[in-house]
């Protein structure tokens, strides 16, 4: 049985990533603003996961981002970089201040992300569906040389319309690539509107299972559940994992959740405010 | 008349680009342990069977999957390996040109791509399998080098300058073997053009087993109209070292190129951009014009699209008339 000091200590850790997550949170809207360009949704949406991954599980940070063996992250849903950006500045990888550079000239932080611009980061998206590849490419890598890292591919929903995913599903199951985990970010929206309207992706967790994959489910949005989840399958290092993360697009900002309007949008000045606003209630209300 | 040849070609002894990579390559596996070679379903065609029997945690047959295919070899790319990936040019760089461009190229992976089947004279398969556009879809994309090696030992100089650079290269292959020319690796620098055969009243630029039917018009034209013609390979058409090209045309003042490969964005049009500001004179594109190919033979082929040793004597005959 669990002690309660354990108990405790996790508790605050949960907290803490919760904080974390809330200033990443605030972070992208101020980012995303000043930029007048950009996509709020679904960086919003990945915030809990992202403090999860950079300030608990993986061997990321400015110190090691060039040694062989740190893990890697490969986002493959670029345009959702402004909360990769928000968490790599919060992680000490550049100052914050250069968040305020997105997206203009001469930036290390391009609209869509450029693996030589910017410390940590490790592949360049932007055309959906090529990440997994990648990924594959890195994980074969640390199997060949005992390197035994991590490779961790952030997807999304809408890119499973791309069929290189399926080209990347097929390999990953067949060859049981060791120490990849893919986490795809379901929020149900796209561009052009809901999933289920666009392209109906059906019963995702079923389709990558009849390829032989493992798949877990979590709720994205629930620091606990991502902990948990992060924790069982970072100690199942024998096959990939795929992990369906259910997130609300835009998350934290009440006129923003669960609205495609905001999938490739950032919010006017006026709507900054507002939206910090809502950030700050939806935290305090959380605790 | 005919002026002397620098490369005295063996037309007895046919060998092809596709072996010299196959070849160079499982030769390379003995000294670059991080040496990758994936294939998209087309171990045996492309030549590199060897190199995945001998190196069988270092190959990966994707399946017919180029997508997947340039995807993995740069994530390989990028993590200090050097990654040779082979398939038909006409599914890649064909099909997953948006993910050479990106995953690789932005990127600057460590990539090279062998495009297989190149050209007109890819046996019977018919237009969806001749790769007439692949020099316009990869010499354009920033960061990336193209290399278009004559023969067989040119084609394993390219596998050696692709291993020592660190950049994406991407490597034109064919399928038909053909004569050999340069014989030893000493007899020619792969990244200059080579001056086949020297001459002063034409210059006659061309790339890959078609220069052969280049030099035998040529060879007849000398002969017929009493003149002498330069004749240049280029075995490296990005980066183009268009020194020995201004030369060429400054001497000759008119200039000709050939090409199995679309008229729209190939050597030609590499040849005008590096010199036409340079040295601006007559210059006449011979390779396919703005169409698909079909079934048949490569002397068939060569004939119907205009570029066999007849039809190219024909035109050269023709733009010289026009140009006197």
């Amino acid at each position: 049985m669990e002690s309660q000091l354990l108990k405790n200590e996790k508790f605050e850790e949960i907290k803490k990533l919760e904080k974390v997550a809330y200033e990443l949170r605030v972070s992208v809207i101020k980012t995303l603003t000043h930029a007048e360009s950009g996509h709020s949704a679904g960086a919003l949406g990945l915030a809990d996961i992202f403090a999860a991954l950079y300030f608990k599980f993986l061997n990321i940070h400015p110190e090691n981002y060039q040694d062989e063996k740190r893990d890697r992250v490969v986002l493959s849903a670029g345009h959702v970089c402004p909360i990769l950006y928000s968490t790599l500045a919060k992680r000490g990888f550049f100052k914050e201040e250069e968040l305020l550079t997105l997206r203009e000239i001469d930036s290390r932080l391009q609209g869509h992300p450029h693996n030589n611009s910017l410390p940590g980061v490790e592949n360049s998206s932007g055309p959906l569906g090529q990440g997994i590849s990648i990924g594959i490419g890195m994980a074969i890598n640390s199997q060949n040389k005992n390197l035994n890292y991590y490779t961790v591919v952030i997807g999304s929903d809408g890119e499973l319309n791309e069929g290189q995913v399926w080209e990347g599903a097929m390999f990953l199951a067949h060859h049981k690539i060791k120490r990849l985990i893919w986490i795809i970010d379901r929020n149900n929206i796209q561009i052009d509107g809901y999933t289920k309207d666009i392209l109906d992706l059906g019963n995702i967790k079923n389709k990558f299972k009849s390829f032989g994959l493992e798949v877990f489910e979590i709720n994205g949005n629930k620091m606990e559940e991502i902990c948990l989840a992060l924790e069982t399958v970072l100690a199942i290092i024998e096959s990939p994992i795929i992990i369906i993360a259910n997130t609300i697009p835009g998350k934290g900002v009440d006129f923003m959740e669960y609205k495609f309007e905001w999938h490739g949008k950032p919010p006017s000045k006026e709507e900054e405010s507002k939206a910090l606003k809502s950030l700050e209630e939806n935290f305090k209300n959380a605790k | 008349m005919n002026s002397a040849l620098s490369y005295t070609p063996d037309y007895q002894n046919l060998k092809g680009v596709r072996e010299g990579i196959g070849d160079e390559l499982l030769e390379q596996a003995k000294t670059h342990p991080n040496l990758y070679v994936l294939t998209a379903n087309l171990k045996e065609s492309t030549k590199i069977d060897k190199f995945a029997e001998n190196n069988p945690e270092r190959f990966f047959d994707v399946g017919v999957a180029e997508q997947n295919l340039a995807g993995i070899s740069a994530g390989l790319g990028l993590s200090n390996n050097i990654v040779f990936m082979s398939s038909y040019s006409v599914f890649s760089p064909g099909r997953n040109w948006d993910q050479i461009r990106v995953s690789i190229c932005y990127s600057n992976a460590n990539v090279k791509i062998i495009g297989g089947h190149t050209g007109i004279a890819t046996g019977k398969d018919g237009a969806t399998h001749q790769a007439l556009e692949d020099l316009a879809i990869t010499r354009v994309i920033p960061n990336m080098q193209v290399l278009t090696p004559l023969d067989y030992i040119q084609a394993r100089e390219s596998v050696k300058h692709a291993i020592l650079s660190k950049s994406p290269i991407y490597i034109r292959s064919y399928r038909e073997k053909s004569p050999q020319i340069f014989h030893e690796e000493k007899n020619f620098n792969l990244l200059k053009p080579q001056i086949i055969k020297e001459g002063k009243d034409l210059t006659v630029f061309s790339s890959g087993p078609i220069l052969f039917e280049a030099l035998k018009a040529i060879e007849k034209i000398e002969k017929e109209l009493n003149i002498t013609v330069e004749l240049i390979n280029i075995s490296s058409l990005k980066p183009l070292d268009s020194t020995v090209l201004i030369q060429s045309l400054n001497k000759t003042k008119i200039g000709i190129s050939v090409e199995d490969h679309q008229i729209s964005g190939g050597i030609g049009s590499a040849i005008l951009e590096a010199t036409a500001e340079e040295i601006p004179v007559p210059f006449k594109i011979i390779g396919i014009n703005n169409s698909f190919g079909e079934s048949g033979t490569t002397k068939e082929l060569y004939e119907k699209y205009g570029i066999s040793e007849n039809k190219i004597r024909e035109k050269i005959i023709q733009f010289l008339k026009r140009n006197k």
